[in-house]
């Protein structure tokens, strides 16, 4: 007989009365401590139930609540009555009524023999832990905690405030240095009794009674004062979510469990009767003697907490629907946004299409409807092609469009034709990859046969509209990353952009592009860039292009020499 | 929140209180079985008309989530079904032949049951023919997920509504009494939802699905809104004030995370698209007693005289939850 249980019980009688017959069974004296909330009638039941034990202890019953002193004074005095009661304990262990022994005990009491001067205790300095609840870390030591965190938590809030702006302190009592930790230990014998007979042991309870959650700062402190042999880890594996409560474990947990090669674990859903019935069998169990492994736990837990609290970005559903500017990304994933480019070439989608590998759409904000990649009625997550649609809530469209292909690289046109609801969203979207040729939009008006006046009325339109959309690109709330040239640049050099659309996008196959998608005519586009002028119009978006004479692209595409082995 | 909105919503939900105690009137008492239901059980309302076909498996379904007491209010039903709930063990039933849409679509009715009934009780409130899919479902108890809110603050839990259709036309299935309806409508849409926040009570509105697609493309602002607020832990002084969409006090429709993160939510699987569904637009077109007129119906039987087929190249055929909360139609939030 080496291990004994101080187990502190509030509620779950029926299954914390299974975990005691359990260790009490397995030769592990148990000292319960069971909550006073607890009603009368409740008590005695649970009382009567186990009297044929003859290894367990029922310690004088007190009030506890979380967070408070309650906690530490009822293992104070359930361990008090283990050390008295059981003198060939070597190792005492602190549980709950739903910590649940996954390895068999006998194992468990050899692993602890063999570490007789092993104190098995989470014990960490103020600075070095991340999970402080409330923003407290040093000041749960050097400030006074009188009313509770759960039933007065204005008034708690409040004194802090007072007690921060008055700037009072507590003087830590000589010989401790505040050290915190998980509350759910195994110390040995040797270290309990010092902690219990230490001769300043009313200097040190009457501190601990004001400081906040001192179950988890109170043997932590102590252990560090007394032990030999402090192994900082809990033989208990308990996990905290981001409000810092326990997770629980249920019937599917069970093999995640198993693999853990954990002792303990806290907390046991009472009702999964699966996990009870399992590990509280007595089936001849593989004995591994493998040190405890909660990694995998670790990962599910720490996703947990993740998702919690910084979630999938660029989802948006009926749990998860960010205010502006704490979506992190506004979409799931990289895309990119070209405009101009199906102006300016011919056959421009089927050449990129070609030449990269991604999804090429048309104009899926167009006015006439969405221009899915290849013309499809619908596409992934069952999007609809129609304008109303679309248009009830771009954002949406967008946001949609982008997580439903993740996996997948988007590319589509956009141009001032197009709804510019989403201007915005895109701009500020880190995951946009927006390249504009800035004035494109006049070449269709200079190829079409449209009335001059008409034509120059559009032109003035739309001119302004993508001075806008420019203006939201450029600004200072701009998270996209944009590159903007000017038609008349653009055309005399297209080589060096296209490569760079390509290669942001990732081209099919590698080294320089093998051709060029075929500009359309520029002939006399400065002449008609000029009427606009003599009509009173400006339009600048396109550069320099001089009236007499045309452009021309002064970079050839390289060919590959033609290799004759 | 000001004084005043403060103030005007607190009105409102007396008035929601007052309106829930004038219709008790309405309401007959064909079973009253509530004698049974002990602290801690977990309760089910729902408003059914002529839907003695669908009740078998719902029943199943959620006895096997770990609902404990039903609560049901019959609205004229004339197709046995009323007979059959009353012989159920842990039904009870009220009866009423008043106006549906008068009693604020139902909501008045099991408003009242509510009120009277459910304080401190996980209430459920679903139609007959949606069904509760929500994290873990497949091994853990409704019991876990309402054990878990508890214990981590949260008074009520957000979906969903998930229209589920056929492939081809829905005229040509046979739903028989007792059968999984997904068997036969075993398809959604994965990512077509539009969402806007309400500001008058904080909830979302989402919009969107194959209704959107199919019946609303001309005025999608009048598609149904598929956001829902089915399981609270109810205290006498909540109130539902349009359908399950919106609660109040607006705090309990804050079952969305603002920040960026992700809370717990589930889906409604809603198995409307079967053969029944005809019959049922052509009953409630003529009763009139539907929301907005019957906008809903009136859209949905101009689409079905063709046969109409919800079914699309980029439907999603339903798996289990995980598939869901892997295309982000639920989540898992910090529940693992």
């Amino acid at each position: 007989m080496s291990l004994g249980i101080v187990m502190l019980v509030h509620d779950a009688l029926d299954r914390a009365g299974q975990l005691v017959r359990h260790w009490a069974t397995h030769d592990c004296p148990v000292v319960v401590h069971v909550d006073a909330n607890v009603t009368r009638d409740d008590y005695v039941d649970f009382t009567s139930a186990l009297s044929d034990l003859d290894n367990v202890r029922f310690c004088k019953r007190r009030h506890c609540e979380w967070g408070t002193w309650s906690l530490v004074a009822a293992s104070q005095a359930a361990s008090e009555a283990m050390l008295e009661t059981f003198a060939d304990v070597k190792h005492i262990m602190l549980a709950s009524g739903s910590c649940l022994p996954l390895r068999p005990i006998s194992e468990m009491r050899s692993y602890l023999g063999k570490r007789p001067q092993t104190d098995f205790i989470e014990s960490v300095t103020t600075e070095d832990v991340p999970w402080t609840i409330g923003g407290l870390d040093i000041e749960r030591f050097t400030l006074r905690f009188p009313f509770s965190w759960k039933r007065q938590r204005r008034l708690f809030d409040r004194y802090v405030k007072i007690q921060r702006s008055l700037g009072i302190k507590r003087t830590i009592p000589d010989g401790i240095v505040p050290h915190l930790g998980s509350q759910w230990w195994c110390l040995t014998r040797e270290t309990l009794t010092a902690i219990l007979k230490d001769p300043n042991r009313p200097t040190y309870d009457r501190y601990f009674k004001r400081v906040w959650i001192p179950d988890e700062s109170y043997y932590q402190t102590l252990a560090r004062r007394h032990a030999t042999r402090i192994e900082c880890r809990s033989l208990t594996l308990s996990k905290f979510d981001f409000q810092g409560k326990p997770h629980v474990f249920y019937d599917d947990h069970l093999q995640l469990l198993r693999r853990s090669d954990c002792f303990v674990a806290r907390k046991a859903w009472p009702h999964a009767n699966k996990l009870y019935d399992s590990f509280l069998s007595d089936q001849p169990v593989v004995l591994t003697g493998a040190e405890p492994n909660p990694g995998k736990i670790d990962r599910i837990f720490t996703k947990a907490i993740e998702r919690r609290t910084r979630g999938r970005p660029g989802l948006y559903m009926a749990s998860r629907f960010p205010r502006e500017g704490f979506e992190g990304n506004v979409t799931a994933a990289r895309y990119t946004v070209l405009e101009g480019f199906s102006d300016l070439f011919e056959g421009f989608d089927e050449w990129l299409a070609d030449t990269v590998s991604a999804r090429v759409h048309g104009n899926l904000f167009a006015r006439d409807k969405v221009h899915f990649a290849g013309g499809a009625p619908d596409f992934f997550g069952a999007l609809s092609d129609d304008v109303s649609l679309r248009d009830y809530n771009p954002k949406a469209f967008l946001t949609n469009l982008i997580w439903n292909t993740r996996g997948e690289r988007q590319c589509f046109h956009y141009g001032p034709r197009d709804n510019q609801d989403v201007s915005w969203d895109m701009a500020k979207d880190p995951n946009a990859r927006v390249y504009v040729v800035s004035g494109a939009w006049a070449l269709p008006l200079f190829h079409s046969n449209r009335n001059f006046s008409d034509i120059r009325a559009e032109a003035a339109r739309l001119q302004k509209i993508e001075s806008e959309h420019l203006t939201a690109l450029r600004s200072g709330y701009a998270r996209a990353r944009s590159q903007i040239w000017s038609l008349a640049d653009f055309v005399l050099n297209p080589t060096e952009p296209l490569q760079t659309v390509v290669d942001d996008i990732g081209p099919r196959g590698v080294g320089p592009l093998p051709s060029l998608p075929k500009m359309k005519s520029l002939n006399g586009f400065g002449q008609f860039l000029q009427d606009l002028k003599n009509q009173g119009m400006h339009p600048y978006l396109m550069g320099d292009f001089p009236a007499g004479h045309d452009l021309v692209p002064t970079t050839r595409i390289l060919r590959k020499p033609y290799l004759v082995k | 929140m000001s004084v005043w909105t403060s103030y005007r919503l607190r009105l409102k939900r007396k008035q929601c209180h007052i309106r829930a105690f004038r219709k008790r009137r309405e309401l007959t008492t064909v079973i009253n079985r509530t004698s049974a239901i002990a602290p801690d059980d977990i309760l089910c309302f729902s408003t059914i008309r002529n839907e003695a076909v669908r009740l078998p498996y719902f029943l199943s379904y959620y006895r096997d989530l770990g609902v404990n007491h039903f609560f049901f209010v019959d609205n004229g039903s004339d197709d046995g079904g009323a007979e059959y709930l009353a012989d159920q063990p842990d039904v009870s039933l009220w009866s009423t032949d008043a106006s549906y849409k008068r009693a604020n679509f139902g909501v008045n009715w099991t408003g009242w049951l509510q009120r009277k009934y459910a304080h401190g009780h996980w209430s459920l409130v679903v139609d007959p023919d949606e069904f509760l899919v929500y994290p873990f479902c497949d091994t853990r108890p409704l019991r876990a997920l309402t054990d878990w809110l508890d214990t981590s603050g949260v008074r009520s839990f957000g979906v969903l509504l998930l229209d589920m259709y056929p492939k081809g036309p829905m005229h040509n299935l046979s739903y028989a009494a007792g059968q999984n309806p997904f068997e036969l409508a075993d398809w959604f849409d994965s990512g077509n939802y539009s969402i806007t926040k309400n500001p008058k009570y904080g909830n979302l509105w989402i919009q969107g699905g194959p209704r959107a697609r199919a019946f609303f493309a001309d005025n999608p602002e009048n598609a149904p809104a598929l956001n829902k607020i089915p399981l609270v832990k109810w205290h006498r002084k909540y109130s539902y004030v349009s359908s399950t969409h919106a609660l109040l006090p607006r705090g309990l429709n804050l079952v969305y995370d603002q920040w960026g993160g992700e809370k717990a939510s589930g889906c409604l699987l809603h198995a409307k698209f079967l053969d029944t569904f005809k019959e049922k637009s052509v009953e409630e077109l003529t009763r009139g007693q539907h929301y907005a007129d019957s906008h809903e119906y009136r859209a949905y039987h101009d689409g079905t005289n063709e046969a109409t087929d919800l079914w699309c190249d980029w439907s999603e055929k339903y798996l289990n939850w995980r598939q869901l909360e892997m295309l982000g139609l639920m989540s898992k939030g910090n529940w693992a």
